[in-house]
């Protein structure tokens, strides 16, 4: 018997035929067209017309027919509901059939179907389902509750549902076991607050107890969500790991990839020193090599997650480099992640096999890949020090081939290989120089460009050459324009002589001709530098170079800790955490490494485990996080709009000052900040390149300058980067912990935001005050350097509440050494407002005399919560209702003895409204309401129970995120 | 979890589509069409994100397959899943092409239902899925059968129904291993490993529990120091090889195999991939290669290539390959071979040299003369690698399988019983050797 025949009708009275059979007398009939109605549909036919004689068909015993029927409603429903009710019916009979097979297609199929009539005849089939003597039965009702909470989370929860299957996770069989796991983790999800997993020791106990008997993907279920577990010792932490292991033996490659997320998580609680640690590390390394057996596809999944275990654990692998070697005709995606682990495992030992196969690949067809390849052999040049003689030569030998590309491409590492060897391989410059005509990439142009600027003293026609550049001037990429003008006014401080009316040429190109603000202000600095003091400007344009660093493309590390607990999962494919492409609230939620218990390790960061209410300490307390940087070099430093009109001349003369007190000391850099950091030392590419490229500072005043500022870190961030910058540096910053709440007459005590020796000698602390309807920021500024400080201001970067000084900040006498002031920054709320994480994140810089700091602190939201927040009583109601259920969020709070009127009294001091109070069987309801500056409302019922310390708080608001905050909130107005 | 599974013929039309997630709208059955299939570059990512929706895809000769979602969901599986429904549908109706997909639609739908409910996989053994997805209907059954069915799809042992008899008892052990080598044009080996495959064809009655042995290092050294003096405790060493890494089909009890590295199972009936296993160390290569090429002027090639098997004298290679890629501008070849047969095909841009058979220990020679079209393009030739297939009566990793015990306490057979058939054959992974 063929189907294809369905596929074929194209008839134009089709549907109309159709509908006769379909209600034809005879079986065979009937079931010709429901299959021809289903052949159409999946073609994108819109049968739709015929949903009434289709259902017709549901009530008969024969189940291929009745599934067909199903199908055909799982696709139709939601566009007719009306006519869907008629099979209400025939599902709830079917969920009684005798046949269990009959009761789970019955039950399966009707939670598929999103009608809301529907959905209230679904539970009380399901219900009994769940409980269902058939195992094959309450798998399937385990999956329908996850279905129905997709529909309507609220009355999965009013039904119980959700206890239901909790029970069913001490299931005697393992499949039910599974199903329930998996419905349960992806409600979970949707609940980030919400306790619904409750992984303690005993069901942990029996996830791994149901891990040894279920299905393959029943294994992948309970061990993803065992990784959501953190066990609370080292001890316990081994004992999972042991029953974990066998799973790497597993036939199926996501068994395994879950098992190492497992493994590797938990890994971070063991002790270093333990015998064990030595021999889970070991027993990592052969399965992560088989998977590269599998399929290309699942390679490619194999590959990127190796990626990322080789950064965080380059122990692993260190001696599997020939696995990666790639074969000819791996498929080019594999290709090139093989190639990227390939640079990351290279070392000393084993370069010689590494170069060897680079220059193999180095002659292969596809584009990308010799690029990269060739890129790769300037990599190992800068890491291993011993093979960059070899290096060198092989991109020589390969420059030979006059691939074009692979020129291009070897310059732009050529010139790498410069900075990190000055002085060792420049007898290579004429080769180099032989091939200028040929490149026609921007970047390769600017690296061939920096080359000659950087050595042309030793190139006789260094003029010559740099001139022929200067003719198709506008023709260039801002890169080569601005690399062209730093080369050739370093060639003229070298050769004065010959070289001034080329000199001339260029800084008039770049400041006249030019529109291009970057470009602009670079010549200007130049030709003002040029003009007033030659000797300073050698020493600024022609100064030493910091080193670069010799690892590039690292993921920076808070994400990699991310994307570990990731592994397996598209997020760890596509290096990004789940919150960069999952929509809604599903997988926001941050994961993080467990802290590792004792044992001397002090690298871990001190917030972890301190952050209130099991909210996410902010990860932008770390200032290496290149886009903070990036952010604020967008700020404009001008003062804002709103300040008294005396004030801004003299903030632009400070900002001028900055310019002319810090050029000195920063041009040194900036003069190779812009062509260097785009490719080179970046510690996380993506976001330090951000500030690097010139074109984005463009809009600020003194570009350049601001430009160097920024240059630096980077120069001395991969030392400390290694050292785990996510914990040395977290702690100067600690907010995440304890942050103070104010209430209205409570202000918490001023916390350290930025200390002294990251400031060169400023050190500034501060808290928010709300006072009587202005928001306030209190600082306290102390000069602990010997020199005196002066020509302060201050700027936000965009934030989640459009929080910007009100004001400029008033430190009117210069500030001397060991002296403190304290300022009242009176700020508003009309600022551009840009989403932070967390929500209440600020990131501020300040500047002075001396230089621009940034550093960033969060504020409470209570500062937001205005004077007129009383909601009227209906609206109140209304309100309540019409937000979704969804976004309500429930909280404990815990051990306050306030009776409910003077909670009610302590937190109408801080704008917290009560609106009513209802007192049912001795426990007091609380509503309540807040407005925030910009707007938004938030509702809240505030359970008290008399004699009980314990309060329930239900938060609802439009903007779910907001809830965690404004529980945090209570507890501190409560507690203070 | 998987949003939806589409499935299209070469030409980007849907064959078949199911949707589970109500995230996924008709739309990225298009986007996929659009941005993958018709896309005018070569596919550079099995997964691809368009717009916030990501798409897995695999191809079975000119069928793709297609799973969607807008969630983070477990990568790997969701290839392991489309593998899994490749193997499913190959094992109802044979290859995966337009016709056998346009001919079986409504068993698709069916089985699209069974092993994936609201994206989550569930079982998907062929073995358990036969028994109720049949397209005949199910209404015959009888109550019992019924709770047989769904005890075996959702039991502990979902891989095999209860209650197989056989008239023989009978067992087939095929140890499939492919031999990979990269040689560099010096001999000198650059990498090398085998990987290799124990196919089970289990034709037994009950629930027979099996005991599967082989000369694993790590278990003879472990009986040798028992101080065993049985010949497998003398055989040690030489006779046992190290095994880098194995894997085991879900039937194999993987704790105890990872207390005791026994490997204990009940197999499923027919025909199953018991194991995977990957060897590195004392590989026998059965094939070297030497080549010589010269490049004489700019419109000449000479190329020498010798072969030599390396293996046991009374056994016979088969099916031996070897192919030597040419420059893309030859304008023509002569071949000299002493033994069987060569040829330049202009289409695959090589000489291919077949022999049919070949004993151990042996050496075989070609010669070959290439003229090439003189070209301006500067782009030197790459030289790809010259490769090589061939088939070997014996496990190139060493590999013995030592014993199968099959115990059916239930049933009146024993592990005498049953009739054992053990075959070895080692084929050639990528074996290359660079020029």
């Amino acid at each position: 018997m063929t189907d294809s025949k369905y596929f074929t009708t194209t008839k134009k009275g089709e549907i109309f035929e159709l509908k006769a059979e379909l209600n034809s007398d005879k079986k065979e009939k009937k079931k010709e067209a429901v299959k021809k109605v289903i052949a159409s549909m999946t073609v994108g036919k819109d049968v739709s017309a015929l949903f009434p004689d289709v259902v017709n068909c549901m009530q008969t015993d024969n189940l291929e027919l009745k599934k067909l029927v199903y199908l055909y409603l799982m696709n139709y429903a939601k566009s007719q509901p009306d006519m869907a009710i008629m099979a209400v019916n025939t599902f709830v009979k079917d969920c009684e059939d005798p046949n269990p097979l009959i009761r789970a297609l019955a039950v399966r199929t009707m939670g598929c179907i999103r009608v809301d009539k529907i959905t209230e005849y679904l539970c009380e089939p399901l219900r009994k389902c769940l409980k269902d003597e058939d195992p094959y039965v309450r798998k399937t009702a385990a999956v329908c509750v996850a279905k129905l909470h997709d529909i309507n989370a609220q009355l999965v929860e009013d039904q119980g549902f959700l206890d239901t299957l909790k029970d069913l996770i001490s299931d005697s069989n393992p499949m039910v076991v599974a199903n329930a796991v998996a419905a349960l983790s992806e409600i979970a999800e949707s609940h980030p607050n919400s306790n619904l997993l409750d992984l303690n020791p005993q069901s942990i106990n029996k996830l791994l107890t149901a891990l040894n008997e279920c299905t393959e993907w029943g294994q992948i279920f309970i061990l993803d969500c065992l990784a959501n577990y953190t066990p609370r010792d080292d001890r316990e932490s081994q004992s999972i790991c042991e029953r974990v292991t066998p799973r790497l033996s597993h036939a199926n490659s996501a068994v395994v990839l879950s098992a190492v997320k497992v493994l590797m998580k938990f890994m971070e609680m063991l002790p270093k020193d333990l015998d064990y640690y030595g021999t889970l590390l070991k027993k990592l390394a052969p399965p992560l090599v088989t998977l590269l057996s599998a399929e290309p596809e699942l390679q490619y999944v194999a590959l990127r997650n190796i990626n990322l275990i080789v950064q965080k654990r380059p122990e692993i692998l260190k001696h599997e480099m020939k696995v990666f070697f790639v074969k000819y005709n791996d498929p080019i995606y594999v290709k090139l992640e093989k190639l990227d682990i390939m640079i990351r495992l290279a070392s000393q030992a084993n370069i010689a096999q590494v170069l060897a196969e680079l220059k193999e690949y180095a002659t292969e067809v596809d584009v990308d890949f010799v690029r990269k390849a060739v890129r790769a052999i300037g990599r190992c040049a800068i890491k291993v020090e011993q093979s960059a003689e070899r290096c060198v030569s092989t991109l020589l030998d390969l420059i030979q081939t006059k691939v074009n590309y692979v020129v291009q491409e070897a310059i732009v590492v050529i010139k790498d290989i410069f900075r990190k060897y000055p002085n060792k391989y420049e007898s290579v410059i004429a080769t180099l120089c032989e091939n200028l005509d040929s490149l026609d990439e921007p970047e390769a142009r600017a690296a061939m460009i920096w080359i000659v600027g950087e050595y042309a003293e030793r190139i006789d026609n260094a003029d010559e050459l740099l001139e022929s550049f200067l003719e198709g001037f506008h023709d260039e990429s801002t890169q080569v324009q601005l690399q062209l003008l730093t080369a050739i006014v370093k060639l003229f401080l070298k050769k004065p002589t010959e070289t001034q009316e080329l000199v001339q040429q260029v800084l008039s190109l770049a400041t006249q001709d030019s529109d291009n603000p970057d470009l602009r202000d670079r010549g200007y600095i130049y030709w003002r530098l040029l003009s007033t003091d030659p000797v300073a400007a050698k020493e600024v344009v022609l100064a030493e170079k910091p080193l670069i660093s010799e690892e590039t493309d690292l993921i920076e590390p808070t994400l990699l800790d991310e994307l570990i607990c990731h592994i397996g999962t598209l997020a760890s494919v596509y290096h990004k955490p789940p919150s960069a492409f999952v929509e809604g609230s599903r997988g926001v939620q941050h994961k993080r490494l467990p802290a590792r218990a004792g044992s001397g390790e002090s690298t871990e960061s001190p917030d972890v485990g301190q952050s209130v209410g099991g909210a996410d300490a902010p990860p932008a307390v770390i200032p290496s996080q290149g886009d903070l940087l990036g952010d604020l070099l967008n700020l404009d430093l001008a003062p804002p709009a709103t300040t008294v009109p005396a004030v801004p001349a003299s903030m632009q003369m400070g900002a001028m000052d900055l310019l002319g007190g810090g050029l000195d000391s920063l041009m040194g850099d900036e003069s190779e900040t812009h062509n260097i950091h785009q490719r080179m030392e970046s510690p996380s590419p993506q976001s330090l390149s951000e500030y690097s490229h010139p074109e984005l500072g463009g809009d600020i005043g003194g570009s350049p300058a601001i430009g160097a500022g920024m240059g630096a870190p980077p120069a001395v961030m991969p030392a400390s980067l290694n050292a785990a910058v996510g914990g040395g540096l977290g702690d100067l910053f600690d907010l995440g912990g304890g942050v103070g709440m104010p209430t209205g007459a409570f202000i918490p005590p001023k916390t350290l935001w930025l200390p002294a020796m990251k400031a060169k000698g400023l050190e500034i602390s501060g808290t928010f005050a709300r006072r009587s309807g202005v928001l306030q920021m209190d600082l306290s500024l102390t000069n602990k350097a010997l020199s005196v400080m002066s020509d302060f201001a201050i700027q936000f970067n965009r934030n989640s509440f459009g929080l910007a000084p009100a004001g400029p900040l008033q430190v009117l006498t210069p500030l001397t050494p060991n002296q403190t002031i304290d300022v009242a920054l009176p700020l508003s709320t009309v600022g551009p407002i840009m989403k932070m994480e967390p929500l209440t994140n600020l990131q501020v810089a300040v500047k002075n005399n001396i230089d621009v700091f940034y550093f960033s602190c969060q504020y409470p939201i209570s500062i937001l919560f205005v004077e007129d927040g009383k909601m009227d009583r209906q609206v109140f109601l209304a309100t309540w209702k019409d937000i979704p259920n969804d976004n309500e969020a429930q909280f404990q709070i815990k051990d306050c003895h306030l009776n409910s009127d003077a909670a009610t009294n302590k937190l109408q001091s801080s704008n917290i409204f009560t609106i009513a109070k209802r007192t049912v069987d001795g426990q007091d309801m609380l509503y309540q309401s807040i407005k925030l500056t910009n707007g938004i409302w938030i509702l809240a019922e505030l359970r008290v129970q008399a004699g009980s310390p314990n309060y329930v708080l239900s938060v609802k608001c439009r903007a779910s995120e907001v809830s965690q905050f404004v529980y945090q909130c209570y507890e501190l107005v409560l507690k203070n | 979890m998987i949003g939806g599974l589409f499935i299209y013929n070469h030409k980007g039309e849907v064959l078949i589509s199911r949707v589970y997630r109500d995230d996924i709208g008709r739309n990225a059955v298009d986007a996929f069409r659009v941005n993958v299939i018709h896309a005018r570059q070569q596919v550079r990512s099995p997964v691809t994100n368009i717009a916030r929706t990501s798409f897995f895809h695999v191809k079975r000769s000119n069928i793709w397959l297609a799973a969607v979602t807008k969630q983070n969901v477990n990568a790997a599986m969701v290839f392991e899943f489309l593998y899994k429904m490749c193997d499913v549908m190959t094992a109802y109706f044979g290859k995966i092409s337009e016709e056998n997909i346009k001919n079986n639609f409504v068993l698709i739908y069916e089985l699209l239902d069974e092993i994936l409910d609201f994206g989550y996989p569930q079982n998907s053994e062929t073995g358990a899925l036969k028994t109720f997805i049949t397209q005949q209907g199910i209404k015959s059954q009888t109550k019992e059968e019924q709770s047989q069915i769904t005890s075996q799809v959702t039991g502990q042992i979902g891989w095999r129904r209860e209650g197989i008899k056989y008239r023989r008892n009978e067992l087939f052990l095929d140890v499939l291993e492919s031999v990979n080598l990269l040689m560099s044009p010096q001999g000198q080996v650059l990498s090398a490993h085998v990987s290799g495959r124990v196919v089970m064809k289990s034709y037994l009655s009950g629930m027979p529990e099996c005991k599967f042995g082989m000369n694993d290092k790590i278990v003879i050294d472990k009986q040798g120091k028992g101080g065993s003096t049985d010949d497998a405790g003398k055989s040690s060493g030489k006779q046992s090889i190290a095994i880098d890494d194995c894997t085991f089909h879900q039937c194999v009890r993987l704790s105890k195999f990872d207390s005791e590295r026994s490997i204990s199972f009940i197999p499923p009936d027919g025909e199953y991939e018991l194991m995977r296993y990957r060897t590195t160390k004392d590989i026998i290569l059965p094939f070297r290669v030497i080549p010589l090429v010269r490049e004489v002027g700019r419109t000449k090639l000479e190329v020498k290539v010798v072969i030599k098997s390396n293996f046991k004298p009374s056994l016979l290679a088969q099916k031996i390959e070897v192919r030597i890629p040419t420059p893309l501008n030859t304008s023509g070849v002569q071949v000299i071979c002493m033994k069987g047969k060569a040829k330049y095909k202009a289409s695959e841009n090589a000489i291919v040299w077949k022999i049919k058979r070949m004993a151990g220990m042996k050496e075989s020679q070609i010669s070959a003369e290439i003229e090439l079209l003189p070209t301006n393009d500067k782009k030197k030739w790459a030289r790809p690698p010259i490769s090589m297939n061939f088939e070997v009566p014996f496990a190139p990793s060493g590999l013995k399988v030592r014993y199968l015990k099959v115990f059916e306490p239930k049933l009146n057979y024993s592990d005498h019983d049953v009739i054992k058939w053990v075959r070895y054959i080692g084929r050639s992974g990528i074996y290359e050797t660079r020029c």
